[in-house]
């Protein structure tokens, strides 16, 4: 920023600014902290340093089995919502179909429904059709809730896109599949990445679904808020918790630098 | 078919729906040439050179290149390159990459392949280019990326739509010269697109003027300027001045032309066949009437009239001189030849328009 305003003088976005982040990152910061206190208690004052709590995570079979089932639901419906999304996007930016509008629109209303009612609707429906509650249904509607995100992000990264492109790689002598490969896929692939992490991200701490969805395998979310209720295994929980915050930054840091390079690569579409 | 032909467009016809863009295409391209489509937007130049490309099929006709039919060859298939409208640089290549797009299939070695690009550079006049990104060029650089991606897989010919659109004119009259001596020194056939007649004109060994998916007329630019074939391409290029006339006689080389406003008028070399009493447009390029300020005399291909508004435009100026029984003023183009050209800047002093035999054109009019 370049004023003639003297340092001293905070303009009120600034102190806005600094006022927000305090709101949202100093209720996180108390994970870490009280995930290496000596104490079974959340309170201060602190006991002292310890990493117990990190070692009676390693050792909780029942949370790392939650962990697991995040990340395998969190995994397959990132990608498959990617697919998906990709597919939905070239479909709406590429083709002039008729009636596009309604169906964009319904493919977006996942976004909008809450997702205590899309709880309900999913469970009346798995009931009726009498399916048993696994970690399937739960991935199922994960995939449901992901696949407009996905689509938003895919969508807006094609419609920068050059049809002319596609036709340059065919004018030079690439098959329409090369041509794919050599142009089309490297163009998107930030939108791609994005995609991913966006959807896994979603997937992952999604707590309302997977509450009303899951039997016996439980996610993370829903074994955390299960653990609650046991005040002996809160620091652990909060040490997972801490652990998962950290892994969270460096990845939303990574997509956002990917994003940022996509930036870089839009300016050029243009003349 | 002329066997020098290379491209041959044998009653090509395109339509999207109802609206026709290409109406019953048939004429030859020669191999070496430098061949423009001018028309106004929407006439289907473009469409016309997707077509070659293979990016639109036609629904009639066949595109013959160098004595290959193309009906059921497929784009990456063609012996041609385009230049696209907009470059269509890719953008998460560089240069060098960019160039080298082509060419994975040419069979050529790291080496080899290296020294081709380096030419191309140098053709380009852009060296030590090559590790740029497409979002560090501007857009004079683009287009010669453009231009040395398709000419390094040496197509039979080049195909270019409107590849100068995007320039501001200073560097649009220097990629002109730059292109018309890029097309002579490799000697590959150019097939350009472009509403802009002065470029054209500029360019082009021939050009093909076009209107609402039909071509009107094609020949060089300097036939096209002087002796068109039709009112719409003598309006199309340049200025014109118009008079309704018709023939009344016909002498050894000329024709003799009764009008209204003019008088009678001899018309030299006109290859329209004409026979008396057949309706025509005198037509007079605006910088082929003299204004003078004194009676010539009768007899002298002159017509009286005032001096009305002008326009100065640095090198030349225009005016607009109006003649009596006409309603619309007549457009008559000077050399800025002194600086002080003042003197003719005086609206509705007495003015004569002089011209010469062989000014004047006779066209068709129904
Ligand atoms: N893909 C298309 N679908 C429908 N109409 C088209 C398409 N491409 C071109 N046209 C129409 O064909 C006509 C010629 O277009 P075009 O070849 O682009 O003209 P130009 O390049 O001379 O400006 C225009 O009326 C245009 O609207
Ligand atoms: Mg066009």
């Amino acid at each position: 920023m370049n004023t003639d305003r003297p340092w001293w003088r905070l303009d009120g976005f600034y102190i806005y600014a600094v006022l927000y982040l305090t709101f949202i990152y100093l209720p996180v910061l108390f994970l870490p902290l009280f995930s290496f206190n000596d104490s079974k208690y959340i309170a201060f004052p602190l006991k002292g340093f310890t990493l117990k709590w990190y070692e009676a995570m390693i050792n909780n079979p029942p949370m790392l089995s939650a962990l697991m089932n995040s990340l395998k639901i969190g995994l397959a419906v990132a990608i498959l919502s990617t697919i998906f999304g990709l597919l939905a996007a070239k479909a709406v930016t590429r083709y002039r179909m008729p009636g596009r509008g309604p169906v964009v629109g319904f493919i977006m209303i996942p976004l909008v429904i809450p997702e205590i009612i899309l709880g309900i609707s999913l469970l009346i429906l798995l009931n009726l059709a009498d399916i048993p509650l696994s970690l399937w249904t739960v991935g199922f509607a994960h995939l449901l809730l992901c696949v407009p995100f996905s689509m938003l992000v895919l969508v807006s990264r094609m419609e920068g896109f050059d049809k002319s492109m596609e036709e340059a790689g065919l004018d030079l002598g690439e098959t329409a599949w090369m041509t794919f490969w050599r142009v089309t896929f490297p163009i998107v692939l930030p939108g791609i990445i994005a995609s991913l992490l966006l959807t896994f991200t979603i997937s992952f701490d999604e707590f309302v679904l997977a509450f009303f969805l899951s039997s016996i395998d439980q996610t993370l979310p829903v074994y955390i808020w299960s653990s609650l209720r046991f005040p002996s295994k809160l620091p652990s929980t909060l040490a997972l918790g801490a652990a998962i915050f950290m892994v969270s930054f460096i990845v939303v840091t990574f997509a956002e630098w990917i994003r940022r390079r996509g930036v870089r690569l839009d300016s050029t579409s243009g003349i | 078919m002329n066997h020098d032909a290379i491209i041959s467009f044998q009653g090509v016809s395109k339509h999207f729906g109802s609206v026709k863009a290409i109406e019953n295409a048939s004429f030859d391209i020669q191999r070496g040439e430098f061949f423009s489509l001018l028309g106004p937007s929407g006439c289907g130049k473009t469409t016309l050179l997707r077509m070659v490309a293979g990016f639109e099929i036609p629904n009639a006709g066949e595109i013959v290149i160098d004595g290959q039919p193309m009906s059921a060859i497929p784009p990456n298939h063609r012996p041609v390159n385009m230049v696209f409208q907009n470059y269509a640089i890719f953008p998460h290549l560089d240069v060098r990459n960019n160039i080298a797009f082509g060419m994975r299939k040419a069979g050529l070695t790291r080496a080899e392949l290296d020294k081709r690009i380096d030419e191309a550079l140098e053709l380009i006049k852009l060296p030590g280019y090559g590790k740029r990104g497409a979002d560090e060029l501007s857009g004079g650089q683009r287009q010669r990326v453009a231009l040395a991606r398709a000419l390094i897989k040496q197509p039979k010919v080049l195909l270019l739509d409107e590849p100068l659109g995007a320039l501001d004119k200073k560097l649009r009259e220097q990629m002109q010269i730059e292109l018309r001596q890029l097309q002579q020194q490799i000697g590959i056939t150019f097939l350009f697109v472009t509403h802009d007649q002065e470029e054209a004109l500029t360019l082009s060994d021939r050009i093909a003027v076009m209107s609402e998916g039909e071509v009107m007329e094609i020949a060089s630019p300097g036939q096209l300027y002087e002796s068109p074939g039709s009112r719409f391409v003598a309006d199309f290029i340049g200025s014109m001045n118009f008079f309704e006339g018709e023939i009344t006689s016909l002498a050894d080389s000329a024709v003799i032309v009764q009008t209204p406003v003019l008088g009678d008028v001899e018309v030299t070399g006109s290859d329209t066949a004409m026979a008396p009493g057949q309706k025509v447009w005198v037509a007079i390029r605006p910088e082929k009437m003299q204004p003078v300020f004194s009676d010539p005399g009768a007899g002298n291909n002159s017509v009286a009239g005032t001096m009305g508004p002008s326009a100065y435009l640095g090198d030349r100026s225009h005016f607009y001189v109006h003649l009596p029984q006409r309603e619309e003023p007549v457009l008559v183009a000077l050399q800025n030849l002194e600086r002080s050209m003042s003197h003719l800047h005086k609206p509705n002093q007495p003015v004569w328009l002089q011209w010469t035999d062989d000014a004047v054109v006779a066209l068709p009019r129904d």
